[in-house]
């Protein structure tokens, strides 16, 4: 099983929950985070002038899959969240070691 | 006539209070939004405010009250408040100084250009907003303002009651609303039911608190004085939008549970329909008018919404426009001499005339401020356009229009 965690822009998070559907993939975790890159931030205005910021707000996806899947989800969700401008993001691929389901107490992967 | 302080100071306090309904409007819009288009919506009405308020005390005031051309729009003799001052108007509002008249109509002529905005939200240039509100404050609102309003208007000779602005300021907001959302096209992701939800609700009860009660000033400060029609208009106000509240906590009970939005948009649409009525009806009026408001607009929201055609976003159409329609016509039917001996008797005290009357006013408002509003529109939209493009959509209009997020940093 392995863990994918994607930083992605927040306005991508409903065409990429879409796309991941339509591939199957429908369980998954939203977090609101605020991040830096290698960029260098963006600027904004204050009440006269500027004032610039480098921490962004961008969602993090969290999708636990079997192996096989891994990469297919990962390059949906390339495909769906790029706009070829910087801040698109990340995604990283964790191995789990196992999955519990809460409500029956089964584990394993056909839990996920 | 000789000043009256009572009037004068009445007048005066409820120019404040209408004053504040702008920026209360800036709030209920603002937190049905979405939060990447929170600043953005409230923007737009404090802009307007601030170009409103120049353009009335410039020519507006002049064009709506001034001395009446043909009974369609007024002269400019008080061009730059020429002429206006500390003494009272022979015409309008004899008992205050015609300053404070003045300035008591500029706060409805802001408010109304300020409504029209909750049906562009979240996708609307802000630049191609700016030069809109001039142009419909300056083509829509002030001529029909000297119809119903205006000495000499063509209304107003008509007889057509409306004693706060149901025709000027809420059917004509509404309707051009209308036409505005059809030409401008709906947002990004409408038809296919995006989830578009309400980043404050609080807020959104914010505004509807600080409307309610600055409508005192818009319904009980237009009987212009300081005494028993303003007393009988201050009641039905609060008795309609109280009974608007009631119906739609009970139309929403019905559905399926009762909503601290639908109650608070309720309570807006009975003020709507009171709006036009408040100063000839006896106050318990207020509360079938207040009711048949909310049954109308909740239902029409929610077929408009089921229709799935117009994205008429934050429903000015069905609260104001529909809201304000119905007013009209229910003057024509509750008002009554006993209430106001400068009004009129309505169907229920055996004038069925009135009505009519009304129905000629309604319909000459929606056709007017449709049509121009439309036109106005389609010239905007092939010309300097009208929308922001699909990125500044999608990141949303308060950092591509404005530079600021609403709830910034990480602490």
């Amino acid at each position: 099983m392995k863990k994918i965690e994607a930083i992605i822009r927040q306005e991508k998070l409903e065409p990429v929950k879409a796309a991941l559907e339509e591939k199957g993939v429908v369980s998954m975790t939203i977090t609101q985070v605020s991040g830096r890159g290698s960029q260098k931030g963006i600027a904004l205005q204050w009440r006269a002038g500027e004032y610039r910021v480098d921490f962004l707000p961008k969602t993090k996806i969290e999708v636990v899959v079997d192996d096989k899947t891994s990469d297919l989800v990962v390059a949906t969700i390339c495909r769906v969240a790029r706009t070829g401008k910087i801040g698109d993001g990340k995604i990283f691929v964790i191995p789990v070691e196992n999955a519990v389901r809460v409500r029956t107490g089964e584990e394993g992967e056909h839990v996920i | 006539m000789s000043i009256n302080p009572a009037d004068t100071a009445w007048l005066l306090i409820s120019s404040a209070l209408v004053m504040l309904m702008t920026p209360a409007l800036a709030f209920f819009y603002g937190g049905m939004v979405r939060k990447k288009n929170l600043l953005s919506t409230i923007m737009m009405s404090f802009a307007i405010l601030a170009i409103v308020s120049i353009l009335w005390v410039l020519y507006g005031y002049s064009i709506s009250f001034g001395s009446d051309r043909g009974g369609i729009i007024g002269s400019l003799e008080w061009i730059g408040l020429m002429g206006v001052g500390q003494e009272p108007s022979s015409v309008y509002a004899t008992t205050v100084p015609h300053l404070a008249y003045m300035m008591f109509q500029a706060t409805f002529a802001i408010i109304t250009v300020a409504l029209i905005t909750g049906a562009v939200v979240e996708r609307i240039k802000f630049s191609t907003l700016i030069i809109f509100s001039v142009l419909w404050f300056t083509l829509v609102y002030c001529p029909v303002a000297h119809w119903v309003w205006g000495n000499g208007g063509w209304l107003a000779k008509l007889g057509v009651l409306d004693f706060a602005g149901g025709t000027v300021v809420h059917i004509n907001a509404g309707v051009s609303a209308l036409a505005l959302a059809l030409v401008l096209g709906p947002r990004k992701g409408y038809h296919d039911r995006e989830p578009m939800e309400p980043n404050s609700i609080p807020m959104v009860v914010l505004g509807a608190a600080l409307l309610w009660f600055g409508w005192f000033g818009f319904n009980a400060g237009s009987a212009l004085t300081a005494g028993g029609l303003a007393s009988n208009a201050f009641v039905a106000t609060n008795t309609a939008a109280a009974s608007a509240a009631l119906t739609w906590m009970i139309l929403g009970w019905i559905n399926r549970r009762p909503s601290v939005l639908g109650v608070a948009t309720g309570a807006v649409v009975g003020l709507v329909a009171i709006t036009p009525a408040a100063g000839y009806v006896h106050p318990l009026a207020g509360i079938p008018i207040g009711a048949i408001a909310s049954i109308l607009s909740y239902y029409i929201m929610i077929w408009r919404s089921k229709a799935n055609k117009v994205d008429e976003s934050l429903d000015v159409w069905a609260c104001h426009g529909i809201g304000g329609t119905w007013g009209a016509i229910a003057t024509g039917i509750f008002a009554t001499v006993a209430v106001n001996s400068a009004g009129a008797d309505g169907l229920l005290f055996g004038n069925g005339i009135q009505l009519l009357k009304q129905l000629a006013g309604v319909a000459a408002t929606w056709v007017y401020a449709f049509a121009v509003t439309w036109v106005l529109a389609k010239i905007l939209k092939s010309t300097i356009g009208l929308r922001v493009k699909e990125e500044e959509e999608v990141v949303g209009l308060d950092i591509s229009q404005h530079g600021e997020r609403a709830y910034g940093g990480i602490l």
